[in-house]
């Protein structure tokens, strides 16, 4: 059974939760205590000891039921219910009457041990030997589903399908009726190892396909994704956002002490006469990253800017201050929708209102320097994301001089690649005079180290 | 203990919190029986009010121990949660042991004689009698072990939580002055958190995670029937059914248990013997503490008394 619970913390593992070696101990102990007796207890035992959160515990529980919900043999099989029916079923007798007949009774000797054990219809014990049986195959090492046919060859060798069919072949020639329920009986095997090795796929191999989609959709190109893919991209996303958060939320406090403050620790010890029993210390005053985002919406660059809005905001504990502002020919404020509605409706209120136009970045830039330039503080990083790419119309970069001028730094993010910078209407050179850091981010992997570098500044 | 079957053992936690009036449903008790076994704490999420911090309490009082409680904010350190130089004490009795002082040290000739003989006295002024013990602390001493609450950690800071780390494992703590200080009887830990912020990996690890829902209709209506001894029975059906209904609304803060409670109590104070759409209106304050709310849930009053009273009915 411990070999069971070792198996059960890697398919843990797989479904996403978080399990240590210390932990997979304080598990094992906790089980010990109550006993494998009662599955809800058990399952309570684990879900308490392993799952960190509600994600979790849905996520673990959901592979507890997975894990030891054994596939039962079918019973509408027909040599399931041969064993029984000569003595219950009226009905089913005169089906397969002939067999019984033949069969009458237990199975010649002479016969290897699996199959005694499918002729005398033992499910325990036939669940048992492919247990043990996918053991030595080491079904928990399965990873992908095109390895199904060769797991499942593998269980019926450990399981002596070999002996099995040369007794086959044997009985065929001298007993057919009982090679026939042997074949049937065979069969019926059959299709238990392969949902059992159907059920070892979703359990084990959950983390490696997570982990391959994962990595291919951090490279793919945000800006042609396809349509199936934009929620998982979300999920990803929201995944990077929470690993920033641990990364950057909790400042070191020892970092931020500075000098004495005398007249604090003159104060606080007014009561022993000025002896400095307690000491107070200024504290260096650090800044939280204040981000005013310019986000292109037009048409070539809405879905990064959808992404990268959508990363931006559910920084939270992170940033302090996030206003964020969308364009294409001019300039609203779109952080209150960002705040207020789910991703998907956000996106589609800032699409209807200032959307898939054809971009006008000088325009833009005016509306942003004649509403919006008192946003700006000496605290504040702009981050402006777009391709450049003014149609030929002024791109007024002497605006986007005074934004630079105004603000701690200003990060242009680019989806497009450095070779077309420059090229056709890209008036990306132009303005890169004025930005700090000129970056290319048009995958997921490159937003995630954008924002991280940006946030990482204030630290 | 050890040789009952675990399931007979987790019914009797769950009928000796019940005697205290906490009615829990298996997975609390489960839990509660766990942390007893493999002495870990217990770390309870959940919204506000579906009783984390009463369970402490009806825990406390079943096993007959203290509760010792220890409430977190925002700057709360060491000195406030688990002990505290007396400077004052220590400054007063340098100055009585003045003289004494200056005889001790008289037959110094030299400087550093003098130091010397200082030493000698060890740590007279860093011993367990100046010490002041916190919430922290005072848990670890008591003799007959108890019962510590750490209430609402989320709410204090991010170092706060590495200070607990020790106590959490190794039930002791570590003062710089005087060595290590061992539970006497490890206390049982219970920390609550409203997940106002992520706590982090290492806190977590330590201990049996335990979130604490919303209750079952059944299992709500127990609770009452527990707390509020004077409702029938046609009206606590009805009241609980309703407050599931007002529960399935997007709402800022959904009612809890403790509103229940509290709304049950308001109706036997008011003699109602069935819910109507103006009582409801009248008392719907103690259910919903945000205007917005309110006044959201109002126009569906008589939808939900209706469904309320038809589940009554079937279920």
């Amino acid at each position: 059974m411990r070999e069971n619970l070792h198996r059960f913390f890697r398919a843990a593992r797989g479904v996403g939760v978080h399990v240590s070696p210390a932990e997979s101990i304080d598990a094992m102990r906790a089980v010990s205590q109550v006993g494998f007796s009662n599955r809800t207890i058990l399952r309570d035992t684990l879900l308490l000891t392993l799952a960190k959160s509600q994600d979790e515990k849905l996520a673990l529980g959901d592979c507890f039921d997975l894990f030891f919900s054994q596939p039962e043999p079918r019973e509408n099989e027909p040599e399931a219910g041969r064993n029984e029916d000569a003595s219950q079923s009226a009905d089913q007798s005169s089906q397969s009457g002939s067999t019984s007949e033949a069969g009458e009774g237990q199975p010649p000797e002479e016969l290897g041990p699996l199959a005694q054990m499918l002729l005398s219809q033992d499910r325990n014990a036939l669940a048992a030997a492919i247990a043990s049986a996918s053991g030595a195959a080491s079904l928990s090492d399965i990873r992908y589903s095109t390895q199904r046919g060769i797991f499942s060859s593998r269980i019926l060798d450990a399981m002596g399908l070999q002996r099995l069919r040369d007794e086959l072949d044997e009985l065929t020639a001298t007993n057919p009726a009982l090679a026939e329920r042997l074949r049937a009986a065979l069969d019926a095997l059959r299709e238990m190892v392969r949902d059992t090795v159907s059920q070892g796929l979703a359990l084990y191999a959950r983390e490696e396909a997570e982990n391959l989609r994962n990595e291919i959709l951090r490279n793919a190109p945000l800006a042609r994704i396809e349509r199936r893919q934009v929620a998982e991209m979300r999920a990803l996303i929201r995944q990077i956002a929470r690993r920033l958060r641990e990364r950057y939320s909790k400042p070191r406090k020892r970092q931020r002490r500075g000098h004495l403050d005398v007249r604090r620790t003159l104060r606080r010890n007014a009561a022993w006469g000025g002896v400095p029993f307690l000491t107070a210390w200024k504290r260096k005053h650090r800044d939280r990253p204040k981000i005013v985002a310019l986000c292109d919406v037009s048409g070539s660059v809405a879905q990064v800017s959808d992404f990268f809005l959508l990363l931006i905001h559910s920084l939270h504990e992170v940033v302090d201050d996030v206003r964020s502002f969308a364009f294409s020919s001019h300039t609203i404020e779109v952080s209150e929708i960002l705040e207020k509605k789910s991703p998907e409706e956000a996106m589609a209120e800032i699409m209807s209102k200032v959307g898939f136009g054809s971009s006008d970045y000088g325009s833009s830039l005016v509306d942003f320097e004649k509403d919006f330039m008192s946003t700006l503080t000496p605290q504040t990083t702009v981050i402006v994301l777009g391709d450049a790419r003014t149609n030929n119309l002024d791109p007024r970069a002497d605006i986007l001089r005074r934004i630079s001028e105004r603000s701690k730094r200003l990060v242009w993010l680019n989806p497009e690649g450095r070779l077309a910078w420059g090229f056709g209407d890209s008036e990306m050179p132009r303005y890169a005079t004025f930005c700090s850091v000129v970056r290319q981010c048009a995958t997921a992997q490159q937003l995630e180290r954008a924002v991280s570098d940006i946030v990482a500044t204030y630290q | 203990m050890a040789e009952q079957k675990p399931s007979t053992a987790i019914e009797a936690v769950e009928s000796g919190l019940a005697a205290q009036g906490y009615i829990a449903s298996r997975q609390i008790a489960t839990a509660v029986f766990l942390s007893q076994q493999i002495e870990k704490p217990i770390l309870v999420e959940g919204p506000a009010g579906v009783g984390k911090t009463e369970l402490a309490k009806a825990i406390a009082a079943w096993r007959g121990k203290k509760m010792i409680r220890l409430q977190c904010y925002e700057g709360l350190d060491e000195a406030k949660a688990l002990y505290e130089w007396k400077y004052a004490k220590q400054l007063l009795y340098t100055q009585i042991l003045k003289d004494k002082l200056g005889e001790v040290l008289g037959g110094a000739q030299t400087l550093h004689a003098a130091l010397d003989q200082l030493h000698d006295f060890g740590d007279v002024f860093f011993s367990k009698e100046f010490v002041e013990p916190r919430p922290l602390l005072q848990a670890l001493e008591q003799p007959g072990g108890c019962v510590l609450l750490i209430d609402e950690i989320d709410k204090s800071d991010a170092e706060f939580e590495s200070l607990l780390l020790e106590i959490l494992s190794d039930f002791q703590v570590t003062i710089p002055e005087l060595g290590t200080v061992s539970a006497i009887t490890p206390p049982t830990v219970i920390l609550t958190s409203n997940s106002e912020r992520d706590l982090g990996d290492a806190l977590k690890r330590r201990c049996l995670h335990l979130h604490i829902g919303f209750p079952e209709q059944r299992l709500e209506e127990r609770i009452v029937e527990s707390r509020v001894p004077g409702i029938s029975q046609t009206l606590r059906r009805q009241m609980v059914g309703f407050i599931h209904e007002i529960r399935s609304l997007d709402l800022k803060k959904l009612p809890s248990v403790s509103e229940t409670i509290d709304w049950a109590r308001v109706l036997v104070l008011l003699q109602a013997a069935e819910l109507d759409t103006d009582i409801v209106k009248d008392t719907l304050n103690v259910l919903l503490k945000y205007e917005a709310d309110i006044e959201a849930a109002a126009p569906q009053i008589t939808t939900f008394i209706a469904k309320a009273a038809r589940s009554n009915v079937f279920g």
